[in-house]
């Protein structure tokens, strides 16, 4: 294998000499996960005080009172199925399928993201119903804060798909579409290629996240 | 609700700061600052300028530039904090003195907010971000609009805290800010709201930056220069990038959780409901004791380039201090519970604490044998920069050794919450981080701006800091082991007496040493013609800064440069190849202007005051904006402008015309107008 092959990235065509496009992937891709790195120590930070306070009950309700099972398992199985949708957009972004195909995958992705956001509100106004308000107890405040930061995320991330669905519209994403402006549409093209990988590193990572939550939040709070 | 709640907030007259002589006059400063500014820039018409050429800029150069400005006039301000304090315990024996104790407490969180949040963290921030693509021998940053927005998101957060001198009062809880005290039960009014949002933009800005250090300095490598052949500012810049990296979520997690107590009624670190104030303790210094070294380490690289330069000497032990500068990185993470050891873990946690604190002695010393060791033998001469190296190789030693001394959880049982605390740390802060960046702003201004600074007023202005210095915080150590509680307001025990009024005069010299740093920047501005050095190389450099024009092109090189050893330029020059002509130019491609910076700058200043003052629509339409900006961004098709290789080629044969007509001096030369900045290499 050549160098500039391995170098290629999932999701890329890049052609095998276009050592300035790969150059710039790697630099952009890299900031990425480092921005990840970042964004995970936050919610590591979260987590840990969720872990300190979890019992800090003070004579409210804890979580056999609040939670649903049958909701949070719902939440888990739409942000999975998302993410698998997401990785196909990703799929039919590389094998170069019609723009509508990546339309409609990252389309569904979005329903299912806004699914998930949709029962995560569901959960949030039964929980201060139930008298577990965020201002209840440490434990309802760190929880709120834990499962509501992730839900921010998911928001950002649905916004971004809003804005990748619209670019892959007007751009598209094969680099061979048009011969006319050749050069210019390439980069514009090469440019919603790093965004797409980015959104889905973005996306999968959420998925990851909410693993850990429904782990520890709700198995972990309903587990007797 | 009321109408003018719902559009004013909590703001209503008795905001305006009338409630004391003092503070009216401060915000006063303020406000007639801003106006004077104002008017000068429609004088002479430059707003054209300042918006074009500066603040839409992405040029790494100018972005630096602004930070080390932001710097300069938030040290202004919270220098004069420090000396009013000063001041106040000075005339406070026995009586009440000029301050109220709440006015008091306000100075001193700002005057710790600004000088660790908007002092010292642009400072460094702007000097790494001058210098450390041109050592590397880049173009730009990896993420160049990204580091406007950082610098938008930090001048947003100094700008709260301007604001925050004339519209209501700053919080009373200290630099670090200690809940339950800070919770809405003790502090309802807005003061500890503008603490957070000020700490939380600048954070947030902060993140990005190490990210994009971190970033460019792992990819935009010049060809052949591998890691171990960097020079030691940029080994010192990773480092801080990557403690930015991991350090700052730490922070941000620790003002939000507060802000959704202050403005949720949550219950993370109320007295009530569950919440312990241990965990803000805890997350506040896991990011607060990684901060102390983000600090101090681009200092430790400034001073590595100051003594290998001004001793014509290649680094003593290079290999030593990259691990030692690495090993100080990684400690940092395991020391934060110091901060605490009175606050009831246990003997046990106490002390593996204290043993983890003293360990980062052992590279810090490492350092300091290797920088005496760099002068040994060497062409030393005492230029500015050379003489602040100095003064911080015997005073941080020092301070070094009180540190060691509270590392001890028994001693430090003994004099926490004293001033010996505040002795220590502005012991190891001044000498060490400011004069630090000083020596910084001595070494890089020639390249900056193309003239250097005048070298008299320099030797008077590090002579003050030093002897101000001394005074001002050598008397804190023998107050705190008699027991002076920090922050204290006014006292009754005759013996303190003597001492604070020498820190006063120490203050009055610091203040003084302020005073010859503006005056030498006046001076060295009027004589620019015969200060000048424009062939880029005035003090005999070893590394690629110097190896461009001063001030060096938008694109940093014609082409690029390759390297094959440490002290890349040095190098070049013993071969007698420092200017080795390209065989052929190139297009450059340079990143345009972008005005998303000024836009995030301006929406983060919103969203913050917004959400201080309960202005709920101004707090929407900042975050608006700033989503709004992000996404309209990512539609602008033509972000990059290209250079032509005829005029980088005109403008490169025009340096290269004026490297031939300038004389060639040695340093013995050094400080005077015949220095060009065109060096005759030292024999070795």
């Amino acid at each position: 294998m050549t160098a500039s092959a391995t170098r290629r990235h999932p999701g890329l065509n890049l052609d095998h000499g276009d050592e300035a496009a790969q150059l710039q992937t790697e630099e952009l891709m890299f900031g990425f996960w480092i921005f990840l790195m970042s964004d995970l120590v936050l919610f590591a930070l979260l987590f840990a005080t969720f872990g300190t306070l979890r019992h800090a009950l003070a004579g409210g309700p804890g979580p056999q009172t609040l939670f649903e099972l049958g909701s949070a398992a719902k939440e888990t199985a739409l942000l999975l199925a998302s993410s698998f949708t997401f990785g196909l957009a990703t799929l039919s972004m590389k094998h170069e399928h019609a723009t509508g195909a990546v339309l409609g995958w990252m389309g569904l992705t979005l329903l299912l993201g806004a699914g998930f956001l949709g029962l995560e509100v569901h959960d949030f106004v039964s929980m201060t119903d139930k008298g577990g308000g965020i201002d209840r107890s440490a434990f309802t405040a760190a929880t709120f804060a834990l499962v509501g930061t992730h839900g921010l995320h998911v928001t950002f991330g649905s916004l971004w798909i809003v804005v990748m669905m619209i670019q892959v519209g007007l751009i598209g994403h094969r680099r061979d579409d048009s011969p006319t402006h050749a050069a210019g549409r390439r980069k514009l093209v090469d440019r919603v290629h790093n965004r797409m990988l980015r959104l889905a590193l973005f996306w999968h990572f959420l998925d990851i996240v909410w693993i850990g939550i429904f782990s520890f939040v709700y198995l972990g709070g309903l587990a007797r | 609700m009321s109408l003018w709640h719902a559009l004013f907030g909590k703001l209503g007259y008795d905001a305006l700061p009338f409630y004391s002589a003092i503070a009216t006059g401060a915000a006063s400063m303020v406000v007639i600052g801003a106006l004077v500014t104002v008017a000068g820039l429609t004088w002479f018409g430059a707003w054209g300028t300042l918006w074009r050429e500066w603040l839409t800029s992405v040029d790494h150069k100018r972005i630096g530039i602004m930070y080390v400005v932001i710097a300069l006039v938030m040290l202004s301000r919270a220098l004069i904090e420090g000396c009013l304090m000063r001041a106040q315990q000075a005339v406070a024996y026995d009586q009440k003195g000029f301050l109220t104790p709440d006015h008091f407490s306000q100075l001193f969180s700002t005057h710790g907010t600004i000088m660790i949040f908007f002092m010292a963290m642009p400072f460094l921030i702007g000097v790494i971000n001058f210098v450390m693509p041109l050592q590397i021998g880049a173009r730009d940053v990896s993420f160049p609009v990204l580091n406007s927005v950082s610098l938008a998101l930090t001048a947003a957060g100094a700008a709260l805290l301007m604001v925050s001198l004339c519209l209501g009062k700053f919080s009373t809880g200290g630099w670090s800010g200690y809940p339950p005290y800070t919770e809405i039960a003790y502090s309802p009014g807005v003061g500890v709201d503008y603490w957070i949002w000020a700490l939380s933009l600048s954070s947030i800005g902060t993140t990005m930056t190490g990210l994009n250090f971190a970033v460019t300095i792992y990819k935009k490598r010049a060809p052949g220069l591998t890691l171990m052949r960097m020079p030691l500012f940029v080994w010192a810049a990773l480092c801080t990038a990557i403690l930015m990296v991991f350090a700052m979520p730490p922070l941000t997690v620790a003002t939000s959780l507060l802000a959704l107590d202050r403005y949720a009624g949550a219950h993370f670190f109320t007295n009530g409901g569950g919440g312990n104030m241990m965990n803000y303790v805890n997350l506040f210094w896991l990011f607060g004791h990684p901060e102390v070294y983000i600090l101090i380490l681009p200092a430790f690289g400034v001073f590595s380039e100051v003594f290998s330069t001004f001793s014509a000497k290649a680094l003593y032990g290079y290999t030593s201090l990259v691990i030692a500068v690495m090993a100080i990185a990684v400690l940092s993470f395991t020391v934060w519970l110091h901060h605490f050891f009175t606050m009831g873990q246990g003997a046990d946690v106490n002390s593996a604490f204290g043993i983890a604190t003293m360990l980062i002695g052992i590279p810090t010393g490492v350092k300091i044998y290797d920088w005496i060791a760099t002068m040994y033998r060497g062409r030393v001469r005492f230029s500015v920069p050379l003489l602040y190296a100095l003064a911080f190789l015997i005073l941080f030693a020092v301070g070094g050794l009180s540190g060691i001394l509270l590392a001890n959880p028994g001693v430090d049982y003994q004099v926490h919450n004293t001033v010996f605390l505040v002795a220590h740390f502005h012991n190891v802060i001044i000498p060490g981080v400011l004069f630090g960046m000083l020596a910084a702003y001595h070494y890089w201004f020639p390249k900056a701006f193309g003239f250097r600074l005048d070298e008299r007023w320099g030797r008077i202005s590090c002579a003050l800091w030093t002897a101000g210095f001394l005074l001002a915080f050598m008397p804190l150590y023998v107050l705190g082991a008699m027991g002076l509680p920090r922050r204290t307001v006014s006292y009754t025990e005759a013996a303190y007496h003597p001492w604070t009024l020498i820190a006063a005069g120490g203050a009055a010299l610091l203040f003084a040493a302020l005073a010859s740093l503006i005056i030498q920047l006046v001076v060295s501005i009027r004589h620019r013609a015969a200060l000048a050095v424009p062939a880029g190389d005035p003090w005999d450099g070893r590394n690629l800064e110097w190896s461009v024009a001063a001030p060096p092109p938008e694109y940093n090189f014609a082409t690029l440069p390759h390297v094959d050893g440490i002290d890349a330029f040095a190098r070049r020059k013993s071969a007698h190849d420092a200017y080795p002509a390209p065989p052929a130019y190139e297009d450059i491609e340079i990143p345009r202007p972008s005005a998303l910076g000024p836009a995030i700058g301006i929406a983060g200043v919103a969203a913050g005051f917004g959400l201080t003052w309960h202005i709920w629509w101004m707090a929407g339409l900042g975050l608006l904006l700033a989503i709004g900006a992000v996404i309209a961004r990512s539609f602008v098709r033509e972000t990059i402008e290209v250079i032509d290789a005829a005029t980088v080629a005109a403008e490169d044969r025009a340096w290269r015309a004026l490297l031939a007509s300038e004389p060639a001096v040695d340093r013995d030369a050094e400080c005077a107008s015949a220095n060009r900045g065109l060096a005759l290499p030292e024999a070795v």
